[in-house]
């Protein structure tokens, strides 16, 4: 019973992390509109600077500040913004596809970075021994997740509220009449630059919180990490859930993860261990049938976003935006 | 410095074959499609299995194949072709028409990892080449070797790229490509069939791709990730040349080539690949229609 219990707990974790993450990317493509899909890029930077700022003194490699968790989760955040302002400004002016091409650049240029840069990240072997909190306090590996739980709990709570607080202000009903028509939005006065760029950072602010999380829970970090699969499931919970939902982005997180990791189980399972990378292959092709199935069959995924009418056009009649 | 040089041009054939395909189908059918790496993965790996099935002959000269394998190379072309009509008629065809079409990019972004992952399925993960026999590098400029079969792969992107201009030039699909690539709403008004300008845009570049692919393997090597990692280079020529103009990817996949060739002589060789994005980042910064394009 435990050892169910205590997978429930680890398994939620991960998938709450996952929606941090999600959500972040929601507030970009749900919202805005933007293609990002160097997301693990942005989770690598989170996690690698958590692990710097916050975990022990490494031998071969920059660290050893040790300073308190929440600086460490701070100081992740602010690193993602900055890359993200870096590829934002001069991306964000040009056509939409832009952005995809360089997101994944950079996101691939930070794995590179984190491969080769051993003396900043420890190369291949990553960066081992990052902190979790109250680790010295509760010493049981169960309570000790069981707490984490809470607080990633606490954390997509708030950003939960936070982003439906945003949306719904005036500056994400600009974000939204941005994405739908830029034209009509610039002829109102708004800089579509400006908020572009503003949403495509908070967004990525939030994708490195997301990492700082998941290097505190796991302990651990390796370039391995960070490949392209990982902002291809992203994407997969955002497009299940419903783009241009928040309640979206969580709920999809938690259903992809769990048919990523139950698919994983039964390969495993399964599958001689001669076919086992075979099995590794087939579970991203079937993931990617759930995407690209989702993007045509349900475009607007579980559920997906809801019609926001303002209260002006309701008083005039019928109308449903 | 020459030696690198050489290097540059030879990695540069490929990267041309793989942006003119890539800047095709920006431009006509107007989104960034990331699978077209794998198009050149497979047309690799279909020239592999057909590599099995039929003998090259006896090996031409210093070259590592024989007669045989020209035709290897067409048949992955045609193989890749219709690979690449497959995948828009399943996939990219229904989401031009539904209402969200900007989702082609993530859908082309899926396609991309679940072809990777049907060349993972199928031949494995691991390297793969065409022939195991050893190909012999020779001097042909002080300080510059390079084996026959390089020599091979610029001589056919050059023929290739020839024969590519001459069909945009004078051929009437040639000229309605061209036609809808300028002006689609235009070219359907003066009566171009557009489905059949779409169908070959993935007929033109699917096979240079998948010629592409089999110029890099016979090169270098074969892995399911090949595609993918060639990618950001093909984006970059493309961006670098200008969308849409062929030329302009035939220059920018050059120019990729040689500077992250050279660029070994600076800087760590795990940065490489760095090289094409830092360069690509740049001229969206300062010049983001390219050499030879009209409009970002």
């Amino acid at each position: 019973m435990i050892g169910i219990l205590s997978y429930v707990v680890f398994f939620l974790i991960q998938a709450l992390v996952y929606s941090i993450v999600a959500l972040g990317l929601n507030l970009q493509w749900g919202y805005t509109g933007l293609f990002n899909i160097g997301v693990a890029g942005f989770f690598l930077v989170g996690s690698y600077t958590f692990a710097i700022l916050s975990g022990p003194a490494y031998s071969t490699h920059l660290g050893g500040f040790g300073l308190p968790i929440i600086i460490g989760v701070l100081g992740a955040m602010a690193a993602a913004g900055i890359i993200a302002l870096v590829v934002g400004i001069p991306t964000l002016r040009l056509r939409e596809d832009y952005l995809a091409i360089a997101t994944i650049g950079i996101a691939e240029v930070l794995r590179l970075v984190a491969l080769n840069a051993k003396g900043l990240t420890g190369g291949s072997r990553g960066a081992q021994s990052i902190p979790r909190p109250f680790q010295d306090v509760i010493q049981s590996n169960f309570w000790n997740n069981l707490v984490y739980l809470a607080i990633v709990v606490a954390v997509v709570i708030l950003i939960y509220f936070a982003l439906e607080a945003m949306v719904r202000s005036p500056w994400g009903r600009v974000l939204k009449a941005i994405r739908e028509d830029e034209a009509a939005a610039s002829s109102l006065g708004k800089n579509p630059f400006r908020f572009r760029l503003q949403s495509f950072v908070i967004g990525c602010v939030i994708m490195g919180l997301g990492g700082a999380l998941n290097a505190s829970f796991v302990g651990f970090v390796a370039p391995t990490d960070f490949l392209p699969i990982l902002t291809f499931e992203i994407w997969a919970m955002l497009i299940a859930g419903g783009s241009g939902n928040n309640r979206g982005a969580i709920l999809g997180s938690v259903l992809v993860w769990a048919f990523w990791t139950g698919t994983g189980s039964i390969a495993q399972a399964v599958l001689p261990s001669g076919l086992q990378v075979k099995g590794g292959a087939l579970q991203v092709i079937l993931i990617g049938v759930v995407l690209l199935g989702m993007l045509m069959v349900r475009p607007r995924g579980l559920i997906g976003e809801e019609a926001v009418v303002s209260r002006e056009a309701q008083l005039g009649g019928d109308g449903r935006g | 410095m020459g030696q690198y040089i050489a290097d540059g041009i030879i990695l540069g054939a490929t990267l041309s074959l793989g942006a003119i395909g890539l800047t095709l189908t920006y431009n006509i059918l107007r989104f960034a499609n990331f699978a077209h790496g794998e198009l050149l993965t497979f047309g690799a790996y279909f020239g592999l299995a057909l590599a099995g099935a039929l003998s090259f002959g006896p090996t031409l000269g210093s070259l590592t194949f024989g007669w045989g394998f020209i035709l290897v190379i067409i048949l992955a072309a045609v193989l890749t072709a219709g690979l690449a009509i497959l995948l828009d008629m399943i996939v990219y065809r229904v989401l031009r028409r539904s209402d969200v079409a900007v989702a082609l990019v993530i859908a082309s972004f899926g396609a991309s990892l679940m072809l990777r992952n049907v060349v993972v399925f199928i031949w494995g993960p691991q390297p793969e080449y065409y022939s195991r026999s050893i190909a012999i590098a020779r001097p042909i400029l002080p300080g510059v070797r390079v084996t026959s079969d390089e020599i091979f792969v610029v001589v056919l992107a050059a023929v290739l790229m020839v024969a590519l201009h001459l069909f945009l030039t004078r051929t009437r699909m040639g000229k309605a490509m061209r036609a809808v690539s300028d002006n689609t709403l235009l070219a359907q008004v003066t009566g171009i069939n557009v489905a059949n300008v779409i169908r070959m845009v993935w007929v033109v570049g699917g096979s240079l791709a998948a010629v592409g692919g089999v110029l890099y393997g016979l090169t270098v090597q074969m892995i399911p990730t090949m595609g993918f990692n060639l990618i950001l280079p093909m984006f970059a020529a493309a961006i670098l040349g200008g969308i849409g103009s062929v030329y302009g990817a035939v220059l920018g996949g050059l120019v990729i080539g040689l500077a992250e060739s050279v660029s070994v002589m600076w800087i760590d060789p795990g940065y490489k690949p760095a090289v094409a994005f830092a360069l690509m980042f740049l001229i969206l910064l300062v010049y983001p229609s390219g050499i030879l394009g009209e409009r970002p």
